[in-house]
């Protein structure tokens, strides 16, 4: 006879349900424009990640690219090959769907991790700022008032100026993607920094961290194990809008020229081209791209105005 | 009052040398300035006779000064591209950005106050929601893609006003101008709106808060009670105290317009510093990178210098607050 102890199955939910029954998540069930934004990025997020199943052509392969398909409007069949493209295609013949979809993963790619870059040296200068205080302090907080002065895009483009000048031209082209994302993240991480610094210094003071010195931790598990997690709600809206700006400053930087190669052509890339073929009428080389860059950051930027309304940080 | 003044200006001056440093080493690590200016066939003598006529033989600090010397008398060497001195290009350049910055700068603070005002005191109108809505709209929008609608718009659909360049210009002295002609004028339209757009949304978002702001302050609510007419209520009592925070937004956004220029006169073509800033980042010009680093950051500096003096000079409180302290 094995006398089985009864386990009392206590009513704990899953993780999973108390997320969903908490205060955040109810706001986002309930904000029609929070689901709206997050279900388009979630799609165009899957969409550049997934590129190279779901695109029909590689634009990039020129084996598969035929001249004689060039200026196909889109959904209707080309005189020539008889092919039928969804959106057309460009003046070299490639889809322009496919063009898009390659175009909004490095869109992304330079967006998230310029942002990404941004993050960390803004929470580690912001968080040493606070921490540590006087002419440390004073030194990153200078820095970053002065480079507020500056409006970020010129920042990301004299950054990219002075690092095309210093590699040397035969890499120029395969750097590009990651100077443009170094450029982004140094002209952006002044707003984490500062938020950071913000409110790290009024958790400084707080109990929990005074208890953790005084139990001898030194100052960067303190940082970052006591302070850092408790400063990240702010971090994470600021992130998410940035995001958004960011996107948009890869967009116009590659619009500009001085952003993604041809080679690796983003969304700023593709509008660049399609640009030049306003005048003589194929306007979806242009018309789809610029749908695409507008959908990604306006639904960032809504779900960023959502993020912050809901954590109500002390933002503002 | 003295003291803010001094450390402001120390803290410009500073700022000012690092931007120097900078664009110094620009041009002391990018690239070799006598592989530049040499040919392939030189001999050691050759080299060494140009090193010591440019100064590189002589120690860091001495060359950082006497690059600085000569960046404040103007000159910063000769363009890699065109062959020509960096000064001269950017003066033949500069009335096309400033004339185009100095139209939006004006559409977007005289629409924007206006419109901002409007929708303040119109808050539940049609027409006022409506302007919010379509501000938002144009806020998101990223101003290549403004310029690029508006070309599509006027010039590919409709046909009545160019895409690109300035027209013709009249040269008065050293200035070309875009004013005197009919083509000129029209050539101007499109890049100003574009250019002055997200600046007119962002006065007019700024105006309308801080007036109903205003409006609801107890000083409007007795001046109401006074009989006063509606008009002198909202234009000299309400207008007049949103003005300090505006003042300060705008100048800070002036530096922001000749920023901004540089996308606009890309779409456009248009032939001003921004233009050609671009074109020298692309093809690593470093004379002309480094020449347009300095004239930017000297007028950042300055306009920032003159915003926050400006802006103690006007609010009489932050004196009070200064002299407290």
């Amino acid at each position: 006879m094995t006398d089985t102890i009864e386990t009392p199955t206590a009513p704990t939910k899953s993780r999973f349900a108390k997320f969903w029954d908490s205060d955040f998540a109810w706001s986002f069930r309930h904000s029609p424009v929070a689901l709206m934004a997050s279900l388009v990025v979630l799609i165009l997020l899957l969409a550049a990640v997934f590129a190279p199943v779901i695109a029909p052509y590689n634009p990039f392969d020129p084996a598969s690219l035929n001249l004689m398909n060039g200026f196909t409007p889109p959904g209707t069949p080309n005189a020539f090959t008889q092919e039928t493209f969804f959106l057309g295609t460009d003046d070299q013949g490639r889809d322009v769907f496919s063009t898009i979809l390659y175009g909004m993963r490095i869109s992304l790619f330079v967006g998230v991790s310029a942002v990404m870059l941004a993050l960390i040296i803004g929470v580690i200068l912001g968080l040493v700022a606070a921490y540590f205080g006087g002419w440390v302090e004073t030194l990153i907080m200078r820095i970053a008032d002065v480079q507020l002065t500056f409006p970020a895009i010129l920042v990301a483009m004299l950054i990219f100026g002075i690092a095309k000048g210093v590699t040397p031209p035969e890499y120029r082209n395969e750097m590009a993607i990651y100077v443009l994302i170094i450029a982004i993240a140094l002209s952006d991480w002044v707003q984490f920094a500062r938020v950071v610094r913000g409110a790290a210094l009024v958790e400084k003071n707080k109990e929990y961290v005074q208890a953790a010195r005084l139990i001898g931790r030194g100052p960067i598990p303190i940082m970052f194990r006591h302070i850092l997690p408790n400063v990240l709600s702010p971090v994470l809206v600021i992130a998410t809008i940035s995001l958004a700006l960011a996107i948009i400053a890869e967009a116009t930087l590659s619009f500009l020229g001085v952003g993604a190669p041809p080679t690796q052509p983003s969304l700023g890339t593709l509008i660049r081209i399609g640009q030049g073929f306003l005048f003589s009428g194929e306007w979806w080389i242009l018309f789809f791209p610029a749908c695409t860059l507008l959908a990604l950051a306006l639904s960032v930027n809504l779900l960023g105005d959502w993020l912050r309304d809901a954590l109500n940080p002390k933002l503002r | 009052m003295f003291a803010y003044i001094v450390r402001r200006m120390l803290q410009s001056v500073i700022v000012l040398l690092v931007v120097g440093l900078v664009a110094f080493s620009m041009f002391r690590f990018v690239g070799d300035p006598i592989d530049n200016m040499l040919g392939q066939e030189r001999t050691q003598a050759d080299i060494d006779r140009l090193r010591a006529e440019l100064g590189l033989d002589q120690p860091f600090p001495v060359q950082y000064y006497k690059f600085l010397k000569n960046a404040v008398q103007g000159n910063f060497g000769v363009s890699y591209r065109q062959g020509r001195p960096v000064s001269t290009i950017i003066a033949e350049r500069a009335p096309a950005t400033l004339e185009l910055a100095f139209v939006s700068g004006f559409l977007a603070i005289t629409m924007g106050i206006a419109l901002g005002v409007f929708t303040a005191i119109r808050r539940q109108g049609i027409a006022a929601n409506l302007i919010m809505t379509v501000s938002l709209i144009g806020v998101s929008l990223p101003t290549f893609l403004i310029g690029i609608l508006l070309i599509y718009i006027f010039s590919v659909e409709l046909d009545l006003l160019p895409s690109f360049g300035r027209g013709e210009t009249v040269m008065i002295g050293n200035w070309s101008t875009g004013f005197l002609t009919a083509s000129g004028l029209k050539a101007l339209i499109l890049p100003a709106i574009t250019l002055g757009l997200y600046q007119m949304t962002l006065i007019m978002r700024l105006v309308r808060s801080e007036m109903l702001e205003v409006l609801r302050a107890d000083y409007v609510r007795f001046a109401r009670a006074r009989g006063l007419s509606d008009r002198v209520i909202n234009f000299r009592h309400a207008l007049k105290n949103t003005m300090v925070p505006v003042i300060t937004i705008t100048g800070l956004q002036l530096g922001s317009i000749i920023a901004f220029a540089i996308i606009t006169e890309t779409v456009f073509q248009w032939p001003g510093v921004g233009l050609l800033f671009i074109n020298a980042i692309q093809f690593v010009d470093i004379p002309v990178m480094a020449a347009y680093l300095m004239l930017i950051s000297v007028m950042f500096v300055s306009i920032n210098l003159i915003v926050d003096l400006l802006y103690y000079a006007i609010d009489p409180r932050l004196r009070v607050d200064a002299r407290a302290t």
